[in-house]
Parts: C-alpha cells; sequence; structure tokens
C-alpha cells in the first residue's frame, strides 16, 4: 500500500514539474491562448496568429519574474 | 493516382512527420540521455503498432485534433522551460557553457527511468508516428494502393531513421546549454503549431509555418539573451550579463548559478 502511495505521488510530482514546473504562470499563459485560439477558430475567426505572440510575452515575462527573484 | 504517384506522395508527406519525430527524439536524446528518450520512442511505436493493429483503416475515425491540442500544449509548456533555462544559461554563461551544466537534472524514477525524456520521446513518437498512418490510410485508400503507401511511408521512416541515427554524434558535440536553447524553441515551435492546429486553426503553408515559428522563437530567445546581458530584463547588467563567463569562460556566475537545476 505504502509503496502504491509512494508511486501515486511520485507520479504527480512528475506532472507538476512537467507542466507547471518553476513558473506556473507559463502554463496558465499557454492553457489561455490554447483556449482563446478553440474559441476564435469556432466562431470562424482566422486565429493562428494568436498563440505565438502570447508565447513570446510570457517567455519574456518569466525570465524577468525569476531573474527578479534571484536577484532579492 | 497510379503506385508510383502514391508511393511519391505517401514517402513525401511521410517525410515531413519523420523529420519532426526524429528531431524531438534527438533533441531530447543529447539533452537528457539516449537511454530513456529510446525507451520512449520504443514504447510510442510499440503503442502506434497496436493501435493499428486494432483499428486498422478504421483509423481516420480516432480524433487526431484532441490529440494533437493536448500533446502540442504539453509539448509547448514543457518547450517553454528549456527555453527559458537555456536563455538564462546562454546569457549567463555563453554558448559554450560553464562545464557544470554538463550534467543535467534528471528526475529518475522506478528502473532508472527518466520520465521527462522518456514522455517527451513517447508523445513525439507516438504522436507523428499516428498522422503517419493517417497519411498511409488517406493515400493509400484513395488511390487503392494501400501496400504502396506504406511501402512509401516506411521508405521514409527508414531513410530518415538512419540520417537522424547518424547525426546524433554530430548534434552531441553542441554544448549543452546551446543545445537545450536550440530544442527548446523547437519544442516551442512543434507545440505552438500542433497545439493551434488541434485547436482547429489552419496555418498558411501548413507544416512550413513551424520554419517561420522555429525563425520567430530563435530571434526572440537572441534579444531575451542580449536583453539579460545588458541588464534589461530584470536583472542589472553586474549579476547577469557582464561576466566574464558570457563568451564562454568556465568561471560561472550569473542566472545559471544561482538558478539551480530542476
Amino acid at each position: 500500500m505504502k509503496t502504491i502511495w509512494s508511486w501515486i505521488k511520485a507520479f504527480g510530482m512528475f506532472w507538476y514539474g512537467f507542466i507547471i514546473g518553476d513558473d506556473w504562470t507559463v502554463a496558465a499563459a499557454v492553457a489561455v491562448g490554447v483556449a482563446a485560439t478553440w474559441f476564435l477558430a469556432r466562431a470562424g475567426i482566422t486565429a493562428w496568429w494568436l498563440l505565438p505572440p502570447i508565447v513570446v510575452i510570457i517567455v519574456g515575462l518569466s525570465i524577468w519574474r525569476l531573474e527578479r527573484q534571484t536577484d532579492q | 493516382m497510379n503506385s508510383w504517384a502514391t508511393l511519391t506522395a505517401t514517402f513525401l508527406a511521410a517525410a515531413v512527420e519523420v523529420i519532426e519525430m526524429v528531431l524531438i527524439v534527438v533533441g531530447v536524446g543529447a539533452v537528457r540521455g539516449w537511454r530513456s528518450t529510446l525507451i520512449g520512442a520504443g514504447a510510442g511505436l510499440v503503442l502506434l503498432a497496436g493501435i493499428i493493429v486494432a483499428v486498422g483503416s478504421a483509423l481516420t475515425g480516432l480524433p487526431i485534433d484532441t490529440l494533437r491540442l493536448f500533446i502540442g500544449a504539453l509539448l509547448l509548456i514543457f518547450g517553454l522551460q528549456w527555453l527559458r533555462k537555456g536563455i538564462r544559461r546562454v546569457a549567463a554563461n555563453g554558448f559554450a557553457g560553464s562545464g557544470e551544466e554538463q550534467v543535467e537534472a534528471r528526475e529518475e524514477g522506478a528502473g532508472g527511468i527518466d520520465w521527462t525524456s522518456f514522455v517527451l520521446a513517447f508523445k513525439g513518437v507516438s504522436l507523428e508516428g499516428l498522422e503517419i498512418a493517417f497519411i498511409v490510410v488517406s493515400f493509400g485508400a484513395t488511390s487503392g494502393h494501400l501496400t504502396t503507401a506504406v511501402i512509401g511511408a516506411a521508405a521514409a521512416i527508414v531513410i530518415l531513421g538512419v540520417a537522424g541515427a547518424a547525426a546524433h554524434r554530430w548534434v552531441q558535440r553542441i554544448p549543452r546549454s546551446a543545445l537545450q536553447l536550440v530544442v527548446g524553441t523547437m519544442l516551442g515551435s512543434f507545440g505552438t503549431f500542433w497545439a493551434a492546429e488541434g485547436a482547429g486553426v489552419s496555418w498558411p503553408g501548413s507544416d512550413l509555418s513551424i520554419l517561420w515559428l522555429l525563425a520567430l522563437y530563435v530571434v526572440v530567445a537572441i534579444s531575451y539573451i542580449a536583453a539579460l546581458r545588458t541588464g534589461h530584463l530584470g536583472a542589472d547588467a553586474g549579476s547577469s550579463g557582464a561576466t566574464p563567463a558570457m563568451a564562454g569562460a568556465s568561471s560561472g556566475g550569473g542566472s545559471q548559478q544561482r538558478e539551480g537545476s530542476r
């Protein structure tokens, strides 16, 4: 039972690290960007342009945030 | 379509997907290590073979867009983690790296498997493999030359797979921090493409859009590296940018040392 629990915990920790990592805002921004793209596409609006700028902005913000954290 | 046209069309269409598959496997293997990456790629092929045997020509009924959406989003999120890490490391230590980063932290679990490289390779191979299977079924069924279509796709897999295996030694020589940056931009490009395509987007130029996405993310990465070095992005110039290690010396310092490894 203890082994199963530790396996489940390790599995959860792996996915947390894989998706959230050291900055949850990146995963959140990607999720919002993909959802917005989905809604625009469903509405018949051209949406290929939406995700790349979101990626560019969130990467810059995340680096800025991490640099500030490590400076403090 | 005659059999030669089917063979050529299937080979070329499958080749595009195989290139993406090989790039992911070689990139992840070079950064994180080969054992778990190849096990992940093998597991992806086994799953793929199982799906093809079980579903057969009804393969086209699978929800490929939903798979693209979720796998693409996950690859994008993870690719951006490597991209950020690569940008900060290169900004701090230059493209040659600091030496200490040559040992990448691995999250090994049962059986000494590095699950990160396993999952990345598994997803890349199973999704791309599924797309190749779709191509084979579509081209083969519409032309009435299913066997020829299978041969065309198999030839693309063998030729480009061998080319990837031959290239891995060359890729291995690239410094780890630069490689992480390159693979991060690559996973980010594939992830953006698949996630948006899965969400229902039609990319202008179809798979060719991956090239301009890659170019965009490379330019952005270079810009952020320059901003970090000059102290315009979070850190002051003394702590991140103006270290002697910028030119690739092994003195360390900057954000690489402070960042730690994940």
